[in-house]
């Protein structure tokens, strides 16, 4: 209660959706950081970025110092809203475990905008996500873009559809014996009988006369746009032959494919420059076994040197914790090899492009949302608290639980 | 492991060793800029200022730039792939996790790289009391003997005894507990029974024929009543951390709380009991029921209420290589940097009744200790080497030791294991 009623006197204190921060650092994501720096935001949109000798902010509008601002972060791939924060069935909506091939189901249909975790990233600077269905099948379903301050899946959506979760290798192996796929090859197999059977729907689909059009299938029509490129395929695979696979796969359809995890994606780079995918990278904090036993904490690293773009990602987590932070994932990247400044681009403007809303976040320019996290010290160092997250020029944040209660 | 690390220091470590021109942070006494750390025949042998004297004959390191603190001690831990008791039962004293460690695992050499040097490995809690757990001291070997931190009279490694509470031993069948009280009950009849067993050994003295029969569960039940081996004893939840303390108190055992989720709810409790608490800091809340109000707040409000506090890995649920972030995610959520570092540290070794060996660097002391290359809260910060009883058994700088701390191909296969080795030259020239 008191931090509710602490919130609401912090929001009033704002005019509505109008203020300026200014920051002793502002990192901007589109260029250098600036010393002394200053974010106008006016009616939930960035007016003017600059020094602060530079910006002349309005009579009337607040001013908020703080140490470091950065732009909102950009969570490059989630489950949060869809995998509750409790492991039990009726918080746990990530995953349809009925089929192995399911790319009709839509994100937005489960998305609870207001489950803890969503609020729990929010408090720590993310203020996009790219979240929807996990990994563990096949094919599982679709993702969308979601503002984490968004209570209501009829506010705050990006993007309704971002593209088509899929998973190879063990963790889209049936968990029955003698249900398909058993294999990895009869999970490309699965893959390419699914990819045809759309091919030969869209052609009947254009060759029918009027009237005469075959049924509808939903199925169909997601991997139709799949394949028109539409959606691209968020293909989750860690080892270096699951990865081959997808790209041999991608080739063969022609394919916009991203990969989701890679583990293994180190061993892989040329083949993965060549095919201009991108990577959204593992959590490292995500435990190194199984299919993940090789992962890297100095991936990010060799993805930057090679020229392959990438983000981070809080994931999915199907035990304890529920969630990883996608900020302490570019710290991790940024003290094992990628400067500073190319890991906050991997948590900015690098997710904003890949999902396609990079003209509304992922940079503090003029025009974009007025999405802005601040923290008290150097973001990465763990030490360091966010001490608001501001979305659309609102509060919706005041810090971490860590600093209240 | 072994191939790189036999050679390097055993034949310097007859030569004290002397470490010069680092930040020392020895945990007992202020933090010491420029300062000297000696260490011979396995234990330190001085730690100060500059002016520290150093014997003629030491092997000087220049550590200029360096931090040094004492290597870190991980009260709970699942290195060394662990067994305990199995499905048969929920109460299983007599079962031993030293008969199931595979000390080879690459798991053991990550800690190492992770600056652990002591660390009480358990087995699960899947069971009310899944077993005897054994402390080790991560010296250079593979063997049991060899990491060993001592045996008890019986033969039996040192060690506490594992427990749980809450949900993770509820199981909806055989002779496991379906709720709460059923687990206290199950418990308490355990431990009356040890009492009696306890009772007619006293009772029978040196006369054979009154002794009553051996009886390996109440033996291990027997030490934990005589505090020959404290029990850690997995909680989360407040009102089952309170189970805990009230059957502490019926029975007399000394008690470590491990995990403590909502420990933050009965800080005051914990603190009156005169207990121990080893905290679990983690990314996020949620998960199993029992850790849905997990906060990072327990470290500084334990801290706050004077509770004896340390954290832990679980290794895997947290990966020993990172525990130091651990203190500075408890120090974000408000703890003193003091406390923080004494958490990782000696009061480990307190709770594990190791402190007048390890835990701080003072004089006397084993030669536990990490040369990081900057802060210890910084995420910046690397291990750059540990170093148990005076030898080294960890250096980043070796390519394939560093496999370990920062993963790669093979980074997860047991140190014995050559092909990954191999592998690993054959990846270099990928970089």
């Amino acid at each position: 209660m008191t931090r509710l009623a602490l919130l609401l006197a912090l929001s009033t204190g704002l005019s509505a959706q109008s203020l300026a921060i200014r920051a002793e650092t502002l990192h901007t994501a589109a260029g250098p950081a600036i010393k002394d720096g200053v974010v106008l935001i006016q009616d939930g949109k960035i007016s003017a970025v600059g020094r602060a000798a530079d910006v002349k902010v309005p009579s009337g509008i607040n001013v908020r110092r703080v140490k470091v601002a950065t732009p909102g972060l950009v969570d490059g791939r989630s489950t949060v809203g869809l995998s509750g924060l409790l492991n039990q069935p009726h918080d746990q909506d990530q995953l349809e475990a009925s089929a192995p091939l399911q790319p009709e189901l839509r994100a937005m249909d489960a998305y609870n905008g207001r489950d803890p975790l969503v609020a729990y990233l929010r408090s720590l600077g993310i203020t996009t996500v790219h979240t929807g269905h996990g990994p563990g099948a096949l094919i599982s379903g679709q993702t969308f873009v979601v503002k984490t301050d968004a209570t209501e899946v009829t506010r705050g959506v990006l993007k309704a559809q971002a593209m088509v979760a899929a998973t190879l290798g063990d963790g889209a192996r049936a968990r029955e014996a003698g249900k398909a796929p058993g294999t990895r090859a009869k999970q490309i197999a699965m893959l390419r009988g699914e990819l045809v059977g759309a091919q030969e729907y869209a052609r009947k689909l254009k060759d029918a006369e009027k009237g005469k059009e075959p049924s509808r299938d939903l199925r169909k029509e997601t991997l139709v746009q799949v394949l028109r490129k539409e959606l691209p395929l968020l293909a989750t695979a860690h080892r270096a032959q699951d990865i081959l696979s997808l790209l041999r796969l991608a080739k063969e359809f022609d394919l916009e494919i991203v990969l989701d995890g890679g583990a293994e994606a180190y061993l892989v780079l040329d083949e993965l420059k060549a095919a201009k995918v991108t990577v959204v990278l593992h959590p490292t904090m995500a435990r190194a076994g199984g299919e993940t036993e090789n992962l890297s904490l100095e991936t990010a690293a060799k993805l930057h040197a090679a020229g392959i773009p990438f983000t981070f990602q809080s994931g999915f987590e199907g035990y304890v914790p529920k969630t990883r932070v996608v900020l302490w994932e570019g710290a991790m990247a940024a003290a094992n090899g990628l400067a500073f400044d190319d890991a906050l681009q991997a948590l900015t403007l690098a997710p904003a492009k890949l999902l396609g809303v990079a003209d509304r976040v992922g940079s503090l320019e003029k025009g974009k949302d007025g999405d802005v996290a601040l923290f008290d010290g150097d973001p990465f160092e763990f030490t360091t608290h966010c001490v608001g997250t501001i979305i659309n020029g609102v509060l919706a944040s005041d810090g971490e639980e860590t600093r209240e209660r | 492991m072994t191939l790189t690390l036999a050679l390097g220091p055993l034949c310097a470590q007859d030569k004290p060793q002397a470490f010069v021109g680092a930040r020392i942070i020895p945990i007992e006494g202020p933090e010491i800029e420029n300062g000297v750390l000696v260490v011979h025949g396995g234990k330190v042998l001085a730690v100060g200022g500059a002016g520290t004297a150093i014997p003629a004959d030491a092997v000087r390191h220049d550590a200029k730039g360096k931090v040094i603190m004492p290597g870190l001690v991980d009260t709970h831990s699942h290195i060394g792939s662990p067994e305990g008791a199995d499905s048969s039962a929920p109460i299983q004293p007599d079962v031993r996790v030293s008969d199931s460690l595979n000390l080879r695992s690459a798991s053991v050499m990550k800690a190492r790289a992770g600056g652990i040097t002591s660390v009480n490995v358990m087995p699960g809690s899947g069971h009310l009391l899944s077993g005897q757990t054994m402390y080790l001291k991560l010296r250079d070997g593979e063997t049991l003997d060899a990491l060993a931190m001592g045996k008890l009279p019986n033969g039996s490694y040192l060690g506490g005894m594992k427990m749980a509470n809450g949900t993770n031993p509820r199981r909806p069948t055989g002779t496991f507990p379906g709720t709460r009280a059923k687990s206290a009950a199950l418990v308490r009849e355990q431990f009356v029974k040890a009492q009696e067993y306890q009772r007619k050994v006293r009772e029978a003295g040196d006369d054979a024929k009154k002794r009553p029969a051996r009886d390996l569960a109440m033996e291990a039940l027997v030490e934990v009543l005589e505090g020959k081996r404290v029990v850690h004893h997995h909680t989360h939840r407040h009102d089952d951390i309170l189970t805990v303390l009230r059957l502490s108190k019926e029975f007399g055992f000394k008690v470590v709380l491990h995990h403590l989720s909502e420990g933050w709810r009965v800080a005051d409790e914990i603190a009156k009991s005169g207990m121990g608490a080893s905290v679990i800091v983690i990314d996020s809340p949620g998960g199993k029921l029992e850790a849905r109000d997990l906060r990072m707040t327990t470290g500084p409000a334990l801290e706050k209420a004077g509770v004896p506090l340390v954290f832990h890995t679980d290794d895997p649920i947290t990966d020993s290589r990172w525990f130091l972030r651990s203190a500075a995610l408890a120090v974000r959520a408000g703890m003193s940097r003091k406390g923080a570092l004494e958490a990782m540290t000696l009061n480990g070794a307190r709770l594990l009744d190791l402190s007048a060996r390890t835990g701080s660097l003072k004089a006397g002391k084993d030669a536990d200790f990490l040369l990081l290359s900057g802060d210890p809260l910084s995420v910046y910060s690397h291990v750059e080497q540990t170093w148990v009883e005076g030898a080294k058994v960890f250096d980043r700088s070796d390519p394939k030791q560093r496999l370990y701390a920062v993963g790669g191909f093979g980074a997860s296969h047991d140190t014995d294991d050559l092909t990954h080795l191999m592998a690993l030259e054959a990846e270099e020239t990928y970089q």
